[in-house]
């Protein structure tokens, strides 16, 4: 035993040396692209400064935060994320869940369906944008031409502020449930036939089959597909930019447009650092509550593993 | 043919080149072919003709006189001009020549030390700018850029629509222009096409409102004392709610952009809309995003408010300048001074890219519809550059924001006055 001890604590010491040689590259990239301008922005937000002329000289303390928690536009920021994330849970991903075993099943046609149902999430938000721009315009767009036909008044669409954030809404999940509808799928798949069998004799019906068995082995994925969901819009920002520019009158502004708003338009970098602060800790609080909280038992296979490898 | 064209041009270039090389030998006692070749940066905002040419041509002939200088023409579509300017700028580097609207951008960029007061050089050059197209460069009796174009907004309208309505002439004063409005809503034409998405379209109608009633002094007071709350600013946002109240904007204006295909401009364009409020570019953007009314076209100038101090014979408007990076070479300027020289002016004038900016150029201007607004611009007794220009940034945004949401109906004229004094207080 005491012979194997040194050459194992070398080959520990050499182990540890690979590993980072392999992850330097991807660390010195990790620390330059992504911690240096968190870093940057929490420095620049205890600033007043318009980004020209060199470094910040102008400190103001905390001003720009006790500026944007005083900011009617910063809640109304809040409330539509909050209002985007609701309709996003109880009515994109279950739409996303449904065409996802609807797909599953035996059906002609099946790897076409796929592929139109994916497609809107492989076009560029921009185009996206533009195309419902065109679609929804309320004097020349095509659905309300469809609406016309059918007897019904035309809606103003991205024009009204009752209508926007659902309009935008809308939009989202024409864009982004192709991708939810992979993730269930995928998930789907990998549900080994046996169980299900074993749950249909024993007496299962189908509802009880899905509720029992499917919905829960289908777990992982409903978690992780909400995260990203959530973190997605929290960030939003192409569609609503090119869309509404976050109006009529700041109805549909999100907290990324607010900040485009104040660090391009108005040239208040400092303030506009302070709003991707709020961004950023927003995205981290939720994102740790929700790894320790509700994906803990989805992450632990992971972790485990390497404990024990270590 | 094209290319025989091109072919006979290049030679032309060349033997010019070659002349004008021999000339400086004699004069510089056998220097300039062996003097350092200076390139030259030219940020400019000509994507599209007719100044797209102007521009490549005058490069041309300016680069026959002095083969010792290259001009690179960068040229950057608007928008995105706008924020590749300002990443550069943020850098602490300005290009040696680069587009600008003048007013509170250029002003941050002055007192950031990155450009270059041009005050003594202008003053040598044999050409006189007008007052109002040099105005917005002028920052505390200091020049920062060499003026290219200038233009005013003033109401466009449909002639065929204002008759169809009944309205003999175009209207004169607040009232008239309300009961224009009025008649038209009766007969059942959409008054005015506006971009609400866009904003800035809006904020002229704030604007001239502000201009009528506190005239001139009342802006650049408030420009100053950083307070807008004078009762000039108010009644503007009043008698501007007046005019929304009557509802006189096309459906779904509230998210209409202005140059796209159901924008502010096509609206006008397509015949859809009997005025708006647009500067001198309107005609032209009219016919690309719409199909244009042709002859049925006219102008006439933001009408007078009753009581008011101010005339309808001043302006709001701006124009395009050239600034000059802190660090770029002399030549940079050489090259101004050649391409607002009178006769190289003139051919983009001529070209109807651009309107007068010397003194006594008007006669140059070829377009009857730009012929009109350059009558105006000469007649001018006072001028103000677009608010949301001539103020910082975020000044200047505030005023379209909080006009924007005024015309939306979620904000009152008072709260319009105090968001934009503590937006200029916050400066």
């Amino acid at each position: 035993m005491n012979a194997i001890r040194p050459r194992s604590r070398r080959a520990r010491l050499r182990g540890s040396l690979t590993i980072l040689a392999f992850i330097l590259p991807a660390l010195a990239l990790f620390c330059m692209l992504v911690l240096t301008p968190i870093i940057v922005g929490f420095y620049t937000s205890l600033f007043k400064w318009n980004g020209l002329g060199g470094l910040p000289r102008d400190f103001v303390g905390l001003d720009n935060y006790t500026r944007l928690f005083a900011d009617p536009v910063f809640y109304g920021d809040l409330w539509h994320t909050v209002v985007l994330v609701v309709l996003s849970l109880v009515i994109q991903l279950p739409l996303a869940l449904g065409i996802a075993l609807l797909l599953n099943q035996r059906l002609r046609g099946r790897a076409f369906y796929r592929v139109v149902f994916f497609a809107p999430y492989v076009l560029s938000e921009a185009i996206t944008a533009v195309l419902f721009m065109l679609i929804l315009s309320p004097s020349v767009g095509l659905a309300n031409q469809i609406l016309g036909i059918v007897g019904l008044d035309g809606l103003e669409w991205f024009a009204d502020q009752s209508t926007v954030l659902l309009s935008l809404f809308l939009v989202i999940t024409w864009k982004y449930f192709g991708l939810h509808m992979i993730l269930y799928l995928t998930g789907r798949q990998a549900i080994p036939r046996e169980i299900i069998e074993a749950a249909q004799i024993d007496g299962g019906n189908a509802w009880q089959v899905f509720r029992r068995v499917t919905l829960p082995l289908l777990g992982p994925t409903i978690r992780i597909s909400i995260f990203l969901s959530v973190i997605g819009t929290i960030q939003l920002f192409d569609l609503v930019w090119i869309i509404t520019e976050g109006g009529p009158s700041h109805a549909s502004e999100t907290l990324a447009v607010t900040m485009y708003q104040f660090g391009f338009k108005r040239f208040q970098v400092g303030y506009a650092s302070a709003i991707s602060v709020v961004m950023f800790l927003l995205s981290l609080v939720f994102a740790l509550g929700y790894q320790r909280y509700v994906m803990r038992r989805d992450l632990e296979g992971a972790t485990t593993v390497l404990r024990e490898q270590r | 043919m094209k290319w025989i064209r091109r072919t006979a041009l290049l030679c032309a270039a060349v033997l010019a080149i070659g002349g004008c090389g021999g000339a400086g030998g004699d004069d510089g006692g056998g220097g300039s072919s062996d003097s350092k070749k200076v390139t030259i940066e030219f940020w400019n905002i000509a994507t599209n003709e007719p100044l797209k040419s102007v521009f490549a041509n005058a490069i041309r002939d300016f680069q026959a006189k002095h083969p010792n200088i290259e001009i690179k023409n960068v040229a950057i579509e608007n928008d995105a001009f706008k924020s590749k300017l300002t990443t550069t700028m943020q850098s602490g580097k300005a290009p040696d020549i680069f587009h600008t609207w003048g007013g509170g951008v250029l002003k941050q960029q002055a007192d950031a030390g990155l450009v270059k007061d041009v005050t003594e050089d202008i003053a040598s050059w044999p050409q006189k700018f007008t007052n109002a197209a040099i105005a917005p460069y002028q920052f505390d009796g200091k020049t920062y850029a060499v003026p290219h174009d200038i233009g005013m907004v003033g109401i466009w309208y449909n002639k065929a629509l204002f008759k169809k309505a009944g309205i003999e002439q175009p209207p004169a004063t607040w009232s008239e222009f309300i009961e224009a409005v009025k008649k038209l809503k009766a007969a059942g034409i959409t008054p005015i096409a506006l971009a609400g998405k866009a904003k800035w379209p809006g904020h002229y109608y704030w604007s001239y409102l502000a201009m009528r009633i506190g005239g001139l002094d009342a802006l650049k007071q408030a420009a100053e004392t950083k307070d807008f709350t004078d009762p000039a600013f108010i009644e503007a946002g009043r008698k501007l709610k007046e005019l929304v109240d009557l509802e006189p904007f096309q459906k779904g204006f509230l998210g209409a952009a202005y140059d796209t295909a159901d924008g502010q401009a096509a609206t006008m364009g397509n015949g859809k809309a009997a005025m708006e409020l647009m500067g001198q570019w309107a005609p032209s953007v009219q016919s690309s995003a719409g199909k244009g009314i042709g002859d049925d076209l006219g102008f006439f100038p933001f009408p007078a408010v009753e009581g008011g101090k101010g005339t309808n014979t001043e302006a709001l408007g701006g124009g395009g300048g050239f600034a000059v990076g802190a660090e770029a070479p002399p030549e940079a300027l050489e090259f101004l001074k050649f391409l607002t020289e009178e006769t190289e002016h003139r051919k983009a004038v001529e070209s109807g890219g651009v309107l007068p900016v010397l003194q006594g150029e008007e006669d140059a201007v070829k377009d009857p519809n730009l012929a009109e607004v350059a009558k105006h611009l000469a007649a001018t007794t006072g001028f103000q550059l677009y608010l949301d220009q001539a103020f910082p940034p975020a000044v200047g945004q505030e005023v379209n924001d909080s006009v924007a949401e005024l015309i939306a109906g979620t904000e009152t004229p008072e709260g319009v006055a105090k968001a934009i004094t503590e937006t200029a207080k916050s400066e």
